[in-house]
């Protein structure tokens, strides 16, 4: 009974239902209408079709900025994946039969972040493909650079999927912590909607507070992007972390929140 | 041919807060019979089923398969089929692919999904989703997940429950089936009288604690008989069996007598000169005697059935598993 038997058969549960493909149908859609509006926004303001009220368009630097859209706004999708592939068994009472099937909870956890990972990065392609498309595209017919001849951009979608991927682990995380498959959606959107955002904004005017806000699980996952519209609204005047120290922040929420799940729910006892 | 192996409950105990839910419960069931795990609802038999299954981590003593703990057996589903109340399904799954799940997940081979479906006779539905399925279906399908692993040890919290008489009757005879096999089956419910005619030993508790330890016979045989008579002239059979100084009971079918046999109460009467209508040993009554051993008024009685005694009986049963499965 091997963590990749077991992985297995997280695979089977994610896709015997039908949640992945609803979720990743919103994430295309979100990100890839998001992404191909501000484009086309930008695109006309600069081109001179739009009028410009005065405030800069970075030229610089802005398919970027469209591109990181897939992280900057579009985490919240795999973080609820990962989320609901917790919570589902909590919901639906199939941990009984997990644990009957695997008495090792241990496995059982390993397992889900092993197929986290590898759902991850699936979401993370897809997600980089809703967000560099449309952008890349509008950018194109407006004669704007779209950078992808440029290593640098090559990372920055690189970076993307990572950490794409990692929120899916976060999002186990917080399954296993919270396990009330209501509270725990509630809980992400009210987090990563309403709470982080006016954090950030405050970080951004209030002198100091940003030293603070910067390790917020946002505003890591921005840095480790590299770029983000949060930017360009000017929440992240200071810069913000360096892209792998934002990469480690991400991970160090995803490894905390699942050794606490681990040790304060994991283990108890199922009834 | 799966190996039934003995289960064993060591100075079992669980407390949840200050409240004892099982206290101190020692007792071994064994292989090649059905063993029924009885008492009220709240008596702790889920939690004592839990616990043997690592659900739940007892707060002292053991529980072991095979003198092992469910979580160090090395291939949990073939050696442990368990059908537990409180397992769910997520309801956009089909019948299939949640047994999948579990077949990937202990490396069984997935044409066994098919073959347990059949078993249980869920084939038809195989590709349908588990929110569409009405209760029995759901409970046929729990078996389906305790038989993936051709298991022969199986753990039965209330199977019976949502099934319908025809169900009932058809899970009898499957567990007897099963048992005829040499596995160990053990089958929780609240009431006797639903697994009296499928079980071969009992185990009774009460608040937590073990009350009756033993064959059904063990639990039968030691009490009064009771006998069901009936004479056209009711009144004075009535008066025979009084001035004999023997309870009696009206009932629309006749009187019930209590501590004599059918054999005694037609001497009674033959020597009174009343004429039967009827005469039928009614057997001990089960039902009363459980409730007994559950509320207290009994003494707990635990003896450990000797294998001897019971291989006749599961032999006889397993004749009629036999029949009952040609038919």
């Amino acid at each position: 009974m091997t963590v990749a038997a077991v992985t297995r058969s997280e695979f089977t549960k994610l896709f015997s239902t039908s949640m992945w493909w609803i979720l990743g149908l919103v994430l295309v859609l979100y990100v890839a209408a998001t992404a191909g509006s501000l484009a086309f926004v930008f695109g006309a303001v600069s081109s001179g079709t739009l009028p410009n009220d005065g405030a800069p368009v970075p030229s610089e630097g802005l398919a970027s900025v469209l591109y990181s859209l897939a992280a900057s706004i579009g985490y919240v999708v795999p973080l609820i994946l990962g989320t609901l592939m917790v919570t589902a068994e909590f919901r639906h009472k199939t941990l009984t039969a997990t644990f009957l099937t695997t008495p090792r909870r241990g496995t059982v956890l390993w397992a889900k972040v092993v197929a986290g990972l590898l759902i991850g990065v699936a979401f993370g392609i897809v997600g980089a493909l809703s967000s560099v498309a449309p952008s890349a595209g509008v950018l194109a017919v407006f004669g704007l650079e779209t950078d992808l001849g440029a290593a640098a951009t090559w990372a920055l979608i690189g970076r993307l999927v990572l950490a794409l991927t990692i929120w899916v682990i976060v999002g186990i995380g917080v399954g296993v912590l919270v396990r009330n498959q209501v509270a725990a959606v509630v809980g992400v959107l009210v987090f990563t909607q309403f709470l982080e955002p006016i954090a950030r904004t405050a970080g951004a005017f209030v002198d100091g507070l940003d030293t603070v806000t910067n390790y917020l699980p946002g505003a890591a996952s921005d840095a480790l992007v590299g770029s983000s519209i949060f930017q360009v609204a000017g929440a992240g005047a200071s810069g913000g972390l360096d892209w792998w120290a934002g990469g480690a922040v991400l991970l160090a929420y995803a490894a905390v929140l699942l050794v606490l799940g681990y040790v304060v729910s994991w283990r108890r006892d199922v009834s | 041919m799966p190996d039934g192996q003995v289960l064993e409950f060591s100075g079992l105990t669980k407390r949840f807060g200050a409240i004892p839910a099982v206290a101190d419960l020692t007792c071994r069931i064994h292989p090649g019979r059905i063993t029924a795990f009885l008492g009220p609802n709240g008596a702790g038999k889920t939690t004592t089923l839990r616990m043997l299954l690592g659900l739940i981590r007892p707060t002292a003593g053991s529980a072991t398969i095979g003198g092992r703990r469910y979580d160090e057996l090395a291939d949990p589903l073939r050696t442990v089929g368990a059908v537990l109340e409180a397992t769910g399904f997520h309801p956009g799954r089909t019948g299939a692919s949640h047994l999948a799940v579990y077949a990937h997940a202990a490396g069984i081979p997935r044409a066994r999904v098919d073959e347990v479906l059949g078993l249980v006779g869920l084939a038809d539905a195989a590709g349908r989703k588990v929110g569409g399925y009405s209760l029995g279906m759901r409970q046929r399908l729990g078996l389906a997940f305790a038989l993936l692993g051709d298991p022969g040890v199986l753990v039965l919290d209330e199977p019976t429950n949502g099934l319908d008489p025809e169900g009932i009757r058809w899970m009898r005879v499957f567990l007897r089936t099963l048992a005829a096999e040499g596995r160990t089956i053990l089958v929780s419910s609240h009431l006797l009288g639903e697994v009296q005619q499928t079980v071969d030993a009992a185990l009774i508790v009460s608040g937590g604690r073990l009350v009756f330890e033993g064959s059904l016979a063990d639990l039968a045989h030691q009490d009064e008989p009771v006998t069901l008579v009936d004479a056209p002239d009711r009144d004075a059979l009535l008066a025979a069996l009084e001035a004999a100084a023997l309870p009696c009971e009206q009932l629309r079918t006749g009187i019930q007598v209590r501590g004599l046999d059918a054999v005694g109460v037609g001497a009674i009467a033959a020597s009174a000169g009343i004429a039967l209508s009827a005469l039928t040993d009614r057997g001990p009554a089960l039902e009363e005697i459980f409730l007994d051993y559950v509320n207290g008024v009994r003494p707990p009685l635990i003896r450990d059935t000797e294998p001897a005694v019971s291989a006749g009986i599961s032999e006889a049963r397993s004749d009629d598993a036999l029949e009952g499965g040609a038919r």
